[in-house]
């Protein structure tokens, strides 16, 4: 089981967590997983059936499109960021 | 117990000395020594040797890392005869440095034999005193305060994240500040725009922050833009020339396109964003790490990112992700520290946690990747809205 750092904006889709758990092998699992849970992530993080690519995902502080992308093997523990764009500033 | 007179003997007997010939060909080398003078301020205000810094003998064995952490690095000391330098030579040597010299003579035989003397720029008593607490620390001292004066910074937004960066630039004594926003003050921006106030609603962004600036320092410049950066100003923008640019757009296009003419114009950009509780900051720095696009090489669709006026943010969020910015600024204005290059610093307000992600530059990036495609400026507002940009 990892834990998966979910961003403001979709908060409303996982009843307000600030973390949830999810499972799986490899980080796109661990999103398919995620989303299995809650399905009102679905249209926000998929894009043509796979994870959409203006959604950024960390492992463990690296980005995963500096490892091995969606493919990138997970540990159980590990701890994972789901981090949007934000344009806020004013 | 040894005198005075004897010590000296002794310690001077103990460090390597030149005289001035000798000087004048140490410091006209390739490979020129660090070199310090270390009188009294008194006496260094009155004129010394071309490009050297200044620690006063009291202040050298603590000050000295800092101007050099490597102890193979020469040095050359001098004071006004040579005396105090000689201690000082030794101090040095007794703190592991390798390459020690003192100018005997000093000051006083180098002018006498018309060697080369310039006048430091110093503060005046009143600028002396409105920034003693930078002067005194040793990282910014009245050199880094004189940077600081010389320094000029530019501000996307006159908001939220704006205010707090522009206020605390602005009390440092940023000498030239500019500042991006065609909007007007609104009852809504006050929970968190502390720049502006209640009397200022309905005046424009830009120009209630030179009051508040120019009011808290007189020192600062500050130029108002009354517009929305857009492809067709940023040239004009930029021209006035900048140092740093600080990001506290609420707009993507906005982010964009700045990112691209920073990374074009090779200027340093503070990137701050804000929303409800969370905040990120970085700093991207062209040639020195990744860029906004590496970050996030595609824009997400509208409906997934919305904005502070959209979602709310709290009042205080901006402050703290603005200040940030600021001592990021300050930080490169000044040359020092470790700037949040290719570190993504992310506040949760709620948790009171800090976290870091690392960012990498991205070879393929489009704009500073290693063959870029973009090379000019596109439509930013089509290029976020989802669309595609070529039918």
């Amino acid at each position: 089981m990892s834990r998966i750092r979910i961003p403001p904006m979709l908060r409303g889709d996982v009843g307000g967590a600030r973390e949830v758990p999810a499972e799986g092998d490899t980080v796109r699992e661990l999103l398919f997983d995620l989303m299995a849970r809650f399905p009102g992530l679905r249209p926000q993080l998929v894009e043509d059936g796979d994870i959409a690519s203006y959604v950024n995902v960390y492992l463990e502080g690296e980005d995963v499109r500096t490892l091995d992308g969606l493919d990138t093997s997970v540990s159980p523990g590990s701890s994972v960021i789901l981090l949007p764009a934000m344009a806020g500033g004013l | 117990m040894p005198n005075y007179r004897e010590l000296l003997q002794q310690v001077k007997a103990e460090i390597d000395e030149v005289d001035v010939t000798q000087a004048r060909e140490l410091l006209d080398a390739p490979d020129r020594p660090l070199v310090v003078d270390v009188r009294e301020l008194d006496e260094w205000t009155e004129g010394r040797i071309p490009g050297a810094i200044h620690i006063p003998r009291g202040h050298l064995e603590s000050r000295i890392e800092q101007a050099s952490p490597d102890r193979a690095q020469s040095i050359f000391l001098y004071c006004a005869a040579g005396n105090r330098s000689a201690f000082a030579a030794k101090s040095l040597e007794d703190l592991g440095y390798e390459n020690v010299v003192s100018l005997a003579g000093g000051y006083t035989d180098w002018k006498r034999s018309g060697l080369p003397t310039e006048l430091p720029r110093t503060l005046d008593g009143e600028k002396r005193q409105r920034y003693s607490r930078h002067v005194l620390i040793p990282e910014v001292g009245e050199e880094g305060q004189l940077k600081l004066l010389d320094s000029r910074v530019l501000l996307l937004g006159a908001g939220g994240l704006g205010s707090p960066s522009a206020l605390y630039l602005a009390a440092a004594g940023v000498g030239r500040l500019g500042i991006v926003d065609d909007d007007k003050v609104d009852a809504s921006n006050l929970q968190r725009q502390v720049m502006h106030s209640t009397s200022r609603l309905g005046d424009w962004k830009a120009e209630s922050a030179k009051r508040t600036l120019e009011e808290l320092n007189p020192d600062v410049e500050v130029v108002p833009y009354i517009e929305r950066l857009t492809s067709d100003n940023v040239e004009r923008i930029l021209a006035d020339g900048w140092d740093v640019i600080i990001d506290g757009a609420d707009n993507f296009p906005t982010r964009y396109l700045i990112n691209d003419a920073a990374v074009w114009h090779d200027i340093p950009l503070v990137h701050g964003s804000i929303y409800r509780f969370e905040g990120q900051a970085t700093v991207f720095k062209p040639g020195d790490g990744p860029c906004y696009r590496c970050l996030f090489p595609q824009p997400p669709p509208p409906e997934l990112a919305p904005s502070c006026a959209e979602g709310g943010v709290l009042g205080v969020l901006p402050g703290i992700i603005g200040s940030l910015q600021a001592s990021e600024a300050l930080k490169l204005c000044l040359g020092i520290g470790e700037p949040l290059v290719g570190r993504l610093l992310l506040f949760d307000a709620l948790a009171t946690e800090f976290s870091e992600v690392n960012l990498r530059r991205d070879p393929n990036c489009p704009v500073c990747g290693d063959s870029p495609t973009i090379t000019e400026y596109v439509d930013y507002v089509e290029f976020c809205s989802g669309r595609p940009a070529h039918a």
